[in-house]
């Protein structure tokens, strides 16, 4: 029962959050918004009972990727974005209607989907671990530190002035 | 063990927390004073001695002061975000303490307690998951306060914040594989017995990089760059004054003391006496537990009163290209260890 | 304990929402670096919308992909933001609509 209004909470807080990044002039201000829907997200996936994935969330997610975001947008002095010109409102009005219908068109579907009853299961780091490193897993978990490597070779590559 | 109704579960909790933040606090407040005569008398003077006797009332006084001087703001600061940020800071630094155990279990009115308020099945990462969240109570300070020294000063703080941060949480690998659990609790229990059992015996490079990596993780000297008083004004908190100022002081000292008691119950064997002809169970481990983390914290003023300050460049060299590189090596022979010769 | 009835038929409805809302500040936002978080908020409903599936079924496999998830967003992440930082540098703006060299 108190599961049920904890996530409710973090629902409604993750959902204001997004229309504050969405909605929000200022990109600082659509970066701090983005780091409170992330922490949301974080407790609404301790809620579902993955402890492990919650705390990778705070930590990759909202702990170094927001940091870097900060960082360049505190860095390149970003402004508000100027008023858009008067085609836009249509153009917005449209997208707008778009993704209502969208939310409504899929939403009835997942609302009526019955699942059955989920399993008590062990999302523990030990049983990831097992999964990670089991030969299913092992070669992308290979890959992605390659990619992480050519990422950050990359990333330095690219921002480097010339001099 | 009858078990609990949900209100009576609920008071023992809030007991808990209400003991282990009077804990936080009262060595927070007392650490302010010990820091001000040790460090005196280490450069050969005497410090406050006036307040009270040998100054005992000292932070008393300086709390009294600190709520009459006047709270300033810069004009083009953003208001809420000024506020926020230490706020941020103290928040972070006190959810971290959630899920660290201040001493050994003991039985109280028929029930075994601990003064730990969750024991989470991934109780490091939490820890390290909320120091990262710290960075952002100093990332907004800085920026708020619309003046482009404490946005540089906060900048390179948290850049220094994060950096370490990656070598404190790769220093807890190993210690981490050694007790097979990420709680706390389980890594403690492991250290049990006699002193050869201590993290700190077993994993010497391990507790260097933490150490080092703690010091650096809460600006502590030889890393005070981003607050020294002689760098970049004072850095992200120049703005401040009256309680905010008290409360990032606040955070900065109740970091220290959560790394300390870290240090204490990850490497340091915790609550145990290293003698097992010298009994640490129940209310006697609080002894062990509390002479370790004053050592430790008395190790901490040592170094202040010891060691000059790092330069920026020298400091981020250390952090990445030295500190890490250990922690990794420490990893990897940790894991041959482990895989070869079991547990 | 496992989690009430229609918990999550809403949590999926959640990431629905939020893919959503991703999905129009990507579209209207004209500043790079906006657009850029809004496809993290649909990366993040996505996650969430594995984080529930893994739990319905009872099996770890979709939070092994949030794991996978999670890294090679921080990758792009890195990588988009030196791009970012290099145009800003050409072009000394971020708006969307200035980098139009390739259009026809």
């Amino acid at each position: 029962m108190i599961d049920a209004i904890l996530f409710y909470m973090f629902a409604g807080a993750a959902l204001g959050s997004a229309l504050v990044v969405v909605g929000q002039r200022n990109p600082l201000y659509s970066a701090f918004a983005l780091i409170l829907n992330l922490c949301s997200l974080s407790a609404i996936y301790g809620l579902l009972g993955s402890p492990f994935i919650a705390v990778l969330q705070v930590v990759v997610y909202a702990g170094a990727i927001m940091v870097l975001f900060l960082f360049v947008l505190m860095l390149l002095n970003v402004k508000r974005e100027s008023q858009e010109e008067g085609s836009w409102r249509a153009l917005a009005g449209t997208a707008f209607a778009l993704a209502v219908l969208l939310v409504f068109q899929v939403g009835t579907v997942l609302l009526h989907w019955h699942h059955p009853a989920p399993p008590d299961f062990d999302a523990s780091t030990r049983k990831m671990a097992e999964i990670l490193f089991s030969p299913r897993f092992l070669y992308v978990f290979e890959a992605t530190s390659i990619l992480i490597l050519a990422a950050l070779v990359g990333a330095v590559a690219l921002a480097k002035k010339d001099p | 063990m009858v078990p609990l109704l949900w209100w009576q579960a609920l008071l023992g909790d809030t007991a808990k927390v209400f003991v282990i933040f009077n804990i936080n606090m009262l060595t927070f407040v007392h650490m302010t004073w010990l820091e001000r005569r040790v460090l005196a008398f280490m450069q050969f003077r005497l410090g406050p001695n006036r307040t009270g006797p040998l100054g005992f009332f000292q932070p008393y006084a300086d709390a009294i002061k600190l709520f009459f001087k006047e709270e300033t703001m810069p004009a083009e600061a953003n208001r809420k975000a000024f506020v926020a940020a230490p706020l941020i800071s103290v928040a972070a630094a006190f959810m971290a303490i959630a899920v660290i155990p201040y001493g050994p279990p003991f039985t109280l009115f028929g029930r075994q307690w601990q003064l730990q308020v969750a024991d989470l099945g991934v109780g490091v990462l939490f820890i390290f998951a909320i120091t990262a969240l710290g960075v952002y109570g100093v990332v907004v300070a800085g920026w708020s306060a619309n003046n482009k020294f404490t946005l540089l000063g906060s900048l390179r703080s948290s850049a220094q914040m994060f950096s370490y941060e990656l070598a404190l949480g790769l220093s807890w690998v190993g210690i981490i594989m050694l007790a097979g659990s990420f709680k706390i609790g389980d890594i403690v229990q492991h250290q049990a017995g006699w002193l050869v059992h201590w993290n700190i015996v077993r994993q010497p490079l391990a507790f260097l990089v933490y150490f080092v990596a703690a010091t650096a993780e809460v600006a502590r000297i030889p890393f005070d760059l981003p607050e020294g008083e002689t760098e970049l004004v004072a850095g992200f908190h120049t703005e401040y004054s009256s309680m905010s100022f008290g409360l990032m002081q606040i955070a900065e000292y109740i970091n220290m003391i959560t790394v300390s008691v870290l240090a204490t119950d990850l490497f340091l064997g915790g609550w145990y006496s290293g003698l097992p002809f010298l009994p640490s169970h129940g209310l006697l481990g609080f002894v062990w537990f509390g002479a370790k983390v004053f050592f430790v914290l008395f190790v901490f003023v040592w170094l202040r009163g010891t060691l000059p300050r790092f330069r920026y460049d020298q400091l981020m060299d250390f952090g990445w290209k030295v500190l890490i590189p250990l922690a990794v090596l420490n990893i990897m022979v940790t894991a041959v260890m482990v895989t070869v010769f079991g547990s | 304990m496992p989690p009430g009835p229609a918990f999550l038929n809403y949590a999926v409805l959640l990431s629905l929402g939020l893919f959503a809302i991703g999905a129009l500040g990507v579209f209207l936002r004209r500043n790079v670096i906006t657009v850029f978080m809004c496809v993290e908020l649909m990366l993040n409903a996505v996650n969430l919308a594995f984080v529930t599936f893994s739990r319905a079924f009872g099996t770890l496999d979709g939070q092994v992909l949030v794991f996978f998830v999670m890294v090679v967003a921080a990758a792009e992440a890195a990588v988009g933001l030196a791009i970012v930082i290099a145009i800003h540098r050409h072009r000394d703006t971020l708006d969307v609509d200035a980098f139009n060299l390739m259009k026809w």
